[in-house]
């Protein structure tokens, strides 16, 4: 009895019940959103997301933002593909060292901006988003890379694999969701990274090195967009230099934030984040099914941090209040 | 040895000895967004004579001037220590709704009260969620830029809204051989800097930026006015969305798409300090023009669009390390 109020004291609660509540009020309407196809739909949706979320969880955590996972993504991925429209001969694979090569590269770039100018990284971040998006045009021309470039054993990942025929992405995106849950949980600097949001004063006086763990996590957050950019290749077939990746950060963050990361650092889960990919998936497959134009995704989004946002911060006046109550 | 003895070694360590006057005039953020407006200008005369034709200047100016006006109100709203990401998606969805409104049969005058209301709202709801809710205004304009251009979006769908054809440009209209939005901007430029500069309302929003708690028990009334410049970045942004929609003749729900940039972009060059309590209109006054020389001088030296955007980035990234420094070196 103890251990049932504890899972329901937590916040994960909360967003499973969610996601719950959500998969039966549409299949109360649409029956034939509770099947596994539908499974199968919500589950191809989210790789990307996930893989971005799990990054950008370990910034907002360092209280941090990071704004230009989309245009590392979108960098990673063109110069991916072009990789493999002139270079066919590579062996295909080495095309995610590649990617995720280039998206830490950018991410570290990030990330010293943010340390050795000590600037907010909000602003950064908004400047290089500007900055990797208008590289991207100017590596690739303007030109899309399109289908027939892209290895058809890289686009069969998101297809099929040999397990249940479950496509592969699904498999990496979760396998990072793993990582990322044995890093923060079980390493030193896992935990560091919690250290710093929750008191950045009083982390380097516990001998944190704050510039270093800072560097790591924004270094993190470019690598895993640029797997998420390898990713993308496989799953739609092709990159194009304005649409790869635009307007991905605001998808990742709606996840984080509702996912009960808390913007004033330091609080969050891997299994928070998780679910709160899983129910912007959901959403995302309900919207077509129950006949809402594809124009809505982005006001759901926006609505969706802004309701996060109060959630979280209904939580955290609760977490004081209980708090002095205690102490009184 | 006591204090009384040897006062000199006392007071030469309680204070530092002034700066020189010139240093205080010369070393500002200011002085380095003049001298690169000088630099921008010499360059752009080279590359093209039409910039030494002061309307040529003035006709590119309205390109960007709604932009303009709403950085100037950004900059005060940086100063008293927040940010907004929002306005470009409050221009885009005041203007649609505008555009909306019209296209219905509503009177102009009543359409565009709709639009300035409408803007006005979306200043509330994020001044709403910023002080009485007390979450960081970074997050909050992440969340309300995505939403008010989702709701434009889902307004306008794919297609433009026209308006009608006396509507349309607002830019071409000159008074005294000056495009209308740039006067519109100069007056801007001209009353909010004085609010800023020698009002003790504009004092306040300094202090605020400093050190918030400190101004509050000095009994300024800081939430007031974070709700009135958040009020005011909505009223703005609507009005300078009707404007952009009589400029272009036509609306669409990527009206001023990534306009954030280049408002913070403006801000940050004309020296306003990111972390608050610092920065004048005058500095944003003059990275507006010099903006609008870089990106037309680009233009007209064919520079492709995506190398402007690299431009820019780094512009910004560059100009929060150079004001800082400054900051940090001078005004101690």
């Amino acid at each position: 009895m103890n251990l049932l109020r504890n899972i329901f004291l937590r916040r994960e609660a909360g967003i499973a019940v969610m996601i719950v509540l959500f998969c039966i009020a549409v299949g109360a309407v649409k029956p034939q959103f509770l099947t596994l196809d539908s499974l199968r739909i919500i589950l191809l949706l989210t790789p990307l997301i996930m893989i971005g979320a799990m990054g950008q969880m370990l910034v907002i955590v360092a209280r941090h933002v990071d704004l230009s996972i989309g245009s590392m993504l979108g960098f990673s991925a063109m110069v991916t593909g072009m990789m493999f429209k002139f270079y066919p001969e590579i062996w295909w694979p080495v095309g995610f060292l590649v990617s995720i090569g280039i998206g830490a590269a950018l991410g570290l770039l990030n990330g010293v901006l943010v340390t050795l100018f000590r600037l907010p990284a909000i602003i950064v971040t908004l400047g290089t988003l500007n900055l990797y998006r208008g590289l991207t045009y100017i590596v690739s021309n303007a030109k899309q890379i399109d289908r027939q470039f892209v290895p058809s054993a890289l686009k069969s990942m998101s297809q099929t694999s040999p397990i249940f025929g479950i496509p592969w992405i699904i498999f990496i995106s979760f396998g990072i969701g793993l990582l990322t849950y044995g890093f923060v949980m079980h390493t030193r600097v896992g935990r560091q990274i919690f250290a710093l949001g929750s008191n950045p004063i009083a982390a380097p006086l516990r001998g944190i090195a704050v510039n270093k763990v800072t560097l790591l996590v924004f270094t993190i957050s470019g690598a895993l967009s640029g797997l998420a950019g390898i990713l993308y290749a496989s799953r739609w077939g092709f990159v194009n230099p304005s649409n790869t990746g635009s307007g991905f950060e605001f998808q990742v963050i709606a996840a984080v934030v509702i996912g009960g990361v808390s913007i004033n650092g330091g609080v969050g889960t891997v299994l928070g984040t998780v679910l709160g990919v899983l129910l912007l998936g959901c959403v995302a497959a309900a919207l077509p099914l129950l006949g809402i134009p594809g124009t809505t995704q982005s006001a759901i989004y926006g609505a969706v941090i802004l309701i996060a946002l109060l959630i979280d911060r209904t939580v955290r006046q609760q977490g004081i209040a209980s708090l002095s109550r205690a102490r009184a | 040895m006591s204090a009384i003895e040897n006062p000199v070694v006392v007071s030469a360590r309680e204070a530092a000895p002034p700066r020189p006057l010139w240093q205080v005039i010369v070393i500002r953020p200011e002085t380095m967004t003049l001298v690169l407006l000088i630099l921008a200008l010499f360059g752009a005369s080279l590359l093209s004579p039409y910039f030494l034709d002061f309307g040529y200047i003035l006709r590119s100016f309205t390109l960007s001037a709604e932009f303009a006006m709403v950085a100037l109100v950004l900059t005060m709203v940086i100063i008293a220590g927040e940010i907004d990401l929002s306005p470009a998606a409050n221009m885009a969805l005041s203007a649609c709704l505008f555009a909306f409104a019209q296209q219905a049969g509503i009177p102009m005058p009543i359409a565009i009260g709709i639009g300035l209301v409408a803007g006005l709202v979306m200043g509330a709801i994020n001044a709403i969620m910023v002080i009485r809710l007390q979450i960081p205004s970074i997050i909050v304009t992440i969340g309300t830029l995505t939403l008010y251009r989702g709701i434009a979006q889902v307004i306008a769908g794919d297609k433009s809204i026209r308006v009608p054809e006396w509507f349309i440009g607002v830019n071409n209209v000159l008074m005294a051989g000056i495009p209308v939005p740039v006067i519109i901007f100069l007056v801007m430029s001209i009353v909010l800097g004085l609010v800023l500069g020698t009002t003790i309302f504009g004092r306040q929003i300094y202090q605020i930026g400093t050190n918030e708690v400190a101004a509050r028990h000095a009994g300024i009334r800081s939430q007031r006015i974070k709700m009135g410049l958040f009020l005011l970045m909505g009223l703005v942004s609507a009005a300078a969305g009707i404007l952009t929609a009589s400029r272009l003749g036509s609306v669409r729900y990527d009206l001023g798409l990534g306009g954030e940039l280049q408002m913070v972009l403006m801000a940050m060059l004309g020296g306003t300090y990111i972390f608050g309590g610092r920065g004048t209109i005058l500095g944003t006054f003059l990275a507006a023009w010099l903006l609008v020389i870089v990106s037309t001088g680009m233009t007209v030296a064919n520079v492709l669009p995506a190398v402007q955007l690299v431009v820019l980035g780094v512009l910004l990234v560059v100009s929060i390390i150079a004001t800082n420094a400054i900051y940090s070196r001078t005004q101690r």
